[in-house]
């Protein structure tokens, strides 16, 4: 029922191997995507003309160069920083050059992605925040941040599954995972049940961070029933 | 510039321009709060009743003129600007209570982060405030879960808590169901008799009679007339002010017989 090919990999544990790969690869990179990320988006969002510490330049020269990486399409953002890899982590092949460029790539997204969460934040409690006298700083960490956390969240999710997306993309110029496995072993080799498996594997994991992610958001969102009540 | 602070002034406004664009909101408006006072402001629509008290707290930049804390300049985008807010307590038409903290969140924040007071006091003072106005129960509820006139009283606790030096209510009630206007209106008169210094926008006339030391009919930014509660409403002096009040008094014609 299944080739020959599929069975050797499942047995020498390369498949098993793949989803290890695809899974760290993306939690990884998301992480880091993150920590850049997130202080773009908020510094993204406070800078901007109706935002709570306007500054026009800052947010023009972060706005274009988010914008700039955000034009490129991945398969060619990829090829075009590989001595960007190759500097910061001293190769431009394998999974830690790959997880370089799954940042440069997700962190502006990620950065957008912060800036309409904060922007979902209702202005009136921003200003009873600030008519309490709360400082730049304590509106961002107290309020902005807080009052955003559900919608963060969900659109962490939605990172996620993109760099999943890329990291399989990433295979294609030397990377690794469920996405090499299927080029490789499955589309070159013409084993389409390799293909498939790696396609249904991909898809559990999204499903299961899809879903552990919409759990986390709704048990934090207060605002409607879903929230856990106080009796 | 150069206005001595009068002793027992708490706020002082000094010729007010507000403007957006080549709309003027505010004109030339000066007026003064003294300690213990409770000044309401009323006014038809589109007034700029509540610019005005949006210019106190410099949530609105303003165009000219100034308005002083305590003789200190309130002013946008000035260093000490948080701090003399904290000295300025708001009540907003909406509540703007913090959706995914709970009441007592709600309370405590502002004064542990922002003025960094102790927990445990503020927690105390947060929980006597909230038995004050009905709602030891609701501490740990969150805002959600709340009546609109229950979410008016958590917010007028959380201004309460910071001890500000005045207190400004815009249209607290503008957004409540009827039955629920009077529950808050009952803890703002009874802020007004502990001596609170209080600046109030409104609607319900028969509140503003009340509660006011002073009122002051704001008309087109500007001040059209002031006095007091009964010269106010009982008699106007201006015009203007006779039409605004006759719009809260209905009458019907006499009833023509029908004519089959």
């Amino acid at each position: 029922m299944f080739s020959e090919m599929l069975v050797k990999l499942w047995e020498n544990g390369i498949i098993q191997m793949g989803i290890w790969e695809t899974i760290y690869m993306t939690v990884l990179s998301s992480m880091i995507a993150y920590v850049i990320g997130l202080p773009l988006g908020v510094i993204l969002h406070i800078t901007d003309a109706e935002g709570i510490y306007p500054l026009r330049w800052v947010n023009r020269i972060l706005g274009l160069f988010v914008n700039f990486f955000r034009s490129i399409p991945f398969i060619i953002l990829m090829v075009a920083m590989l001595p960007v890899a190759k500097l910061i982590v001293g190769v431009s092949l394998g999974n830690r050059a790959m997880i370089v460029m799954l940042v440069i790539a997700a962190s502006p997204y990620v950065a957008r992605m912060v800036e309409s969460s904060l922007k979902e934040v209702n202005a009136g409690v921003i200003e009873a925040a600030q008519s309490m006298g709360a400082n730049n700083f304590q509106l961002v960490w107290k309020v902005l941040l807080p009052e955003a956390k559900p919608s963060l969240i969900v659109g962490s999710v939605i990172s996620m599954v993109t760099i999943l997306g890329y990291s399989a993309m990433a295979s294609t110029i030397g990377g690794t995972g469920l996405g090499q496995i299927a080029i490789s072993y499955g589309h070159q080799r013409f084993n389409p049940d390799v293909t498939w498996c790696c396609v249904i594997l991909t898809v559990i994991i999204v499903q299961v961070i899809q879903e552990v992610g919409t759990w986390i958001a709704h048990k934090t969102d207060k605002r409607y029933s879903g929230g856990s009540a106080v009796k | 510039m150069g206005v001595r602070p009068v002793p027992g002034n708490v706020l002082e406004i000094s010729h007010l321009h507000k403007a957006y664009g080549q709309n003027t909101v505010i004109e030339d408006l000066s007026l003064t709060v003294r300690e213990g006072e409770v000044i309401v402001i009323v006014g038809p629509s589109g007034c700029g009743k509540s610019t005005l008290l949006r210019c106190i707290n410099a949530l609105e930049g303003n165009q000219g003129g100034e308005v002083r804390l305590h003789g200190e300049p309130v002013l946008k985008g000035s260093k000490n600007l948080p701090e003399i807010r904290q000295k300025i307590g708001m009540v907003f038409q909406n509540y703007e209570l913090f959706p995914h903290m709970t009441v007592l969140d709600n309370i405590m924040l502002a004064p542990v982060k922002a003025q960094g007071r102790k927990k445990n006091e503020v927690r105390e003072e947060a929980l006597a405030l909230l038995k004050r106005v009905g709602l030891e129960t609701k501490a740990d509820s969150f805002p959600r879960q709340l009546s609109g006139g229950q979410k008016q009283r958590t917010a007028i606790v959380r201004a309460l808590c910071m001890h500000p030096d005045i207190l400004l209510f815009d249209e607290v009630t503008a957004a409540l169901d009827p039955e629920m206007v009077r529950e808050v209106l009952e803890v703002i008169l009874d802020l007004a008799n502990q001596g609170k210094t209080m600046l109030v926008v409104t609607h319900e006339m028969q509140f503003a009679r009340a509660i006011a030391d002073w009122v002051v009919f704001l008309d087109d930014g500007r001040i059209c007339e002031e006095g007091t509660p009964e010269e106010f409403f009982d008699h106007p002096k201006t015009e203007r002010a006779k039409k605004f009040l006759n719009t809260f008094t209905f009458e019907r014609k006499a009833r023509q017989p029908k004519t089959i």
